[in-house]
């Protein structure tokens, strides 16, 4: 994609996310906003053609929305106790950009402790980016009626149970944040795993807009630098339905802006000597990426970074990853012996151990 | 808003208690309470007799049926209450955390349904 087109993609999103954000926080009704924000989409689809697009389009569509919201709820109030009206004070005239930023707000009622962990992701892909749920539940291979159940479920309890809307105070922040991290890092993964579905690009967004609301995170910034770089490689990931491991790919398919952005943000995270495993993640793929310039991968490297990572943060993944490493460092005979090692711990039915241990067999037979 | 906190737990981890134990818990039941009170969230409270006192009743299908024991017989049993009024729920997960019935067992906090006011 082109910086351009980028630009343009990111504004669209930029707009639907703060415009959703800012009704949500004012309410604490995410569904009502929704379906308001939906409303004034609709609505924009029918008046804008014919009488042009106005010169503030969010001003437009935020106007619409909250004409929709107050009418709803003035419908619910017959029925339930009646609500005070939201206090709404936006500029009429202005566009997402003179809104507050509620968007941290809503990331983190997202991944509060009190929703669900495995609808952290789904819920932030919905309200943030719009996506609708029929799309999250083919990427994360789950039911959609089931899933659209549960986001449903998942708002009223936003809703119901009251889970503010605020940035909390720097002592409950950084678990706070993890969270977030956690679910955004879960959107990279389940594109890592089928990358045809194109969710990298949704969680290069979230952990971007996540670097933009807490620029002083250096997690956030890892974890910018990581995803970037896993999605400045996506074009050679997969030939031929064929995954290529990273040492192996076509270096002129990866995405050398990309890349650049991920080392742009590495940088400024690790200026914070505050490492930690989204950093140290982002070191391996840096390392990796590094290939482009000098030519070969430098083993030793990610066999010290890989090393650090199982002390902070230890999975089968990066057990398995570690031993592969260890292969290439100490020859094949070494890496099999520390694949069996991890092997006891990991479980047998780790597909990478399997995949690992082939591609080490086939190496020490080419030796032999 | 109203949370009502309902407190869980496991009676055979109440076994071994001495009476001294018993009135060290009071002291930090009581001093909670009033850290409640001062907070201006205190509602109610109520600390409940074991399940065995407990008789069940329901008039569902039109005739009044009284069973002795428990609605549910569960490992973990309610042991009481707290109904406290706060803005949120990060505020009502603060005082959930520092109720002393969080050390030994569970505590589900339910919003209320009722209106406010």
């Amino acid at each position: 994609m082109s910086q351009t087109a980028r630009a343009a993609e990111q504004a669209a999103r930029d707009s639907y996310g703060r415009l959703l954000a800012f009704l949500a926080a004012r309410t604490g009704d995410i569904a009502l906003a929704e379906d308001a924000l939906a409303e004034a989409f609709a609505a924009a689809l029918t008046h804008w053609p014919t009488r042009g697009v106005p010169d503030t389009p969010d001003a437009w569509l935020l106007r619409v929305a909250r004409n929709s919201m107050t009418d709803r709820q003035r419908h619910i109030a017959r029925f339930h106790s009646p609500e005070e009206s939201p206090e709404m004070v936006a500029p009429d005239d202005a566009g997402a950009d003179a809104l507050p930023d509620d968007r941290l707000a809503l990331l983190l009622v997202c991944a509060h402790p009190a929703i669900a962990r495995d609808l952290h992701t789904p819920l932030m892909l919905q309200t943030v980016l719009g996506l609708d749920a029929a799309t999250i539940a083919r990427v994360f291979m789950v039911s959609a009626p089931a899933l659209t159940k549960r986001l449903v479920r998942a708002k009223s309890k936003v809703r119901d149970a009251r889970i503010p809307f605020v940035i909390p105070g720097p002592d409950a922040l950084p678990e706070r944040a993890e969270a977030v991290m956690e679910a955004v890092y879960a959107a990279h993964t389940v594109d890592w795993l089928a990358p045809s579905d194109m969710m990298g690009g949704e969680a290069l967004y979230l952990a971007d807009l996540l670097v933009r609301l807490l620029p002083d995170l250096p997690e956030a910034r890892g974890l910018a630098a990581l995803i970037a770089y896993g999605h400045a490689r996506r074009a050679a990931r997969v030939v031929d339905d064929v995954l290529v491991p990273t040492d192996q790919q076509d270096m002129a398919l990866w995405d050398a802006d990309l890349s650049r952005y991920g080392d742009g943000h590495l940088a400024a995270a690790l200026a914070h000597a505050a490492p930690g495993r989204f950093q140290i993640e982002a070191a391996i793929q840096q390392v990796h990426m590094a290939r482009a310039a000098t030519g070969a991968t430098d083993w030793a490297a990610l066999n010290k970074l890989y090393f650090a990572l199982l002390q902070v943060a230890p999975s089968a993944g990066a057990l398995v990853a570690q031993a592969v490493v260890t292969g290439k460092v100490h020859g094949p005979a070494a890496g099999l012996a520390a694949l069996d090692a991890v092997a006891g711990s990991v479980g047998a039915d780790v597909q990478p151990l399997w995949a690992a241990r082939a591609d080490l067999l086939a190496e020490a037979g080419e030796i032999a | 808003m109203r949370y009502t906190f309902l407190l869980y737990s496991d009676p055979a981890d109440f076994a071994d208690m001495t009476p001294e134990d018993w009135e060290a818990e009071k002291q930090l039941y009581g001093a909670y309470i009033a850290a409640l009170n001062e907070a201006g969230a205190f509602l109610d409270t109520d600390w409940l007799q074991p399940v065995n006192t407990a008789t069940t009743l329901t008039t569902k299908g039109g005739t009044r049926q009284v069973q002795d024991g428990p609605f549910a017989e569960t490992k973990e049993r309610l042991g009481g209450y707290f109904a406290v009024d706060v803005p949120d729920l990060d505020a009502a997960l603060a005082w959930a955390e520092k109720c002393p019935a969080a050390r030994h067992g569970r505590i589900e906090i339910r919003p209320s349904a009722m209106s406010e006011g």
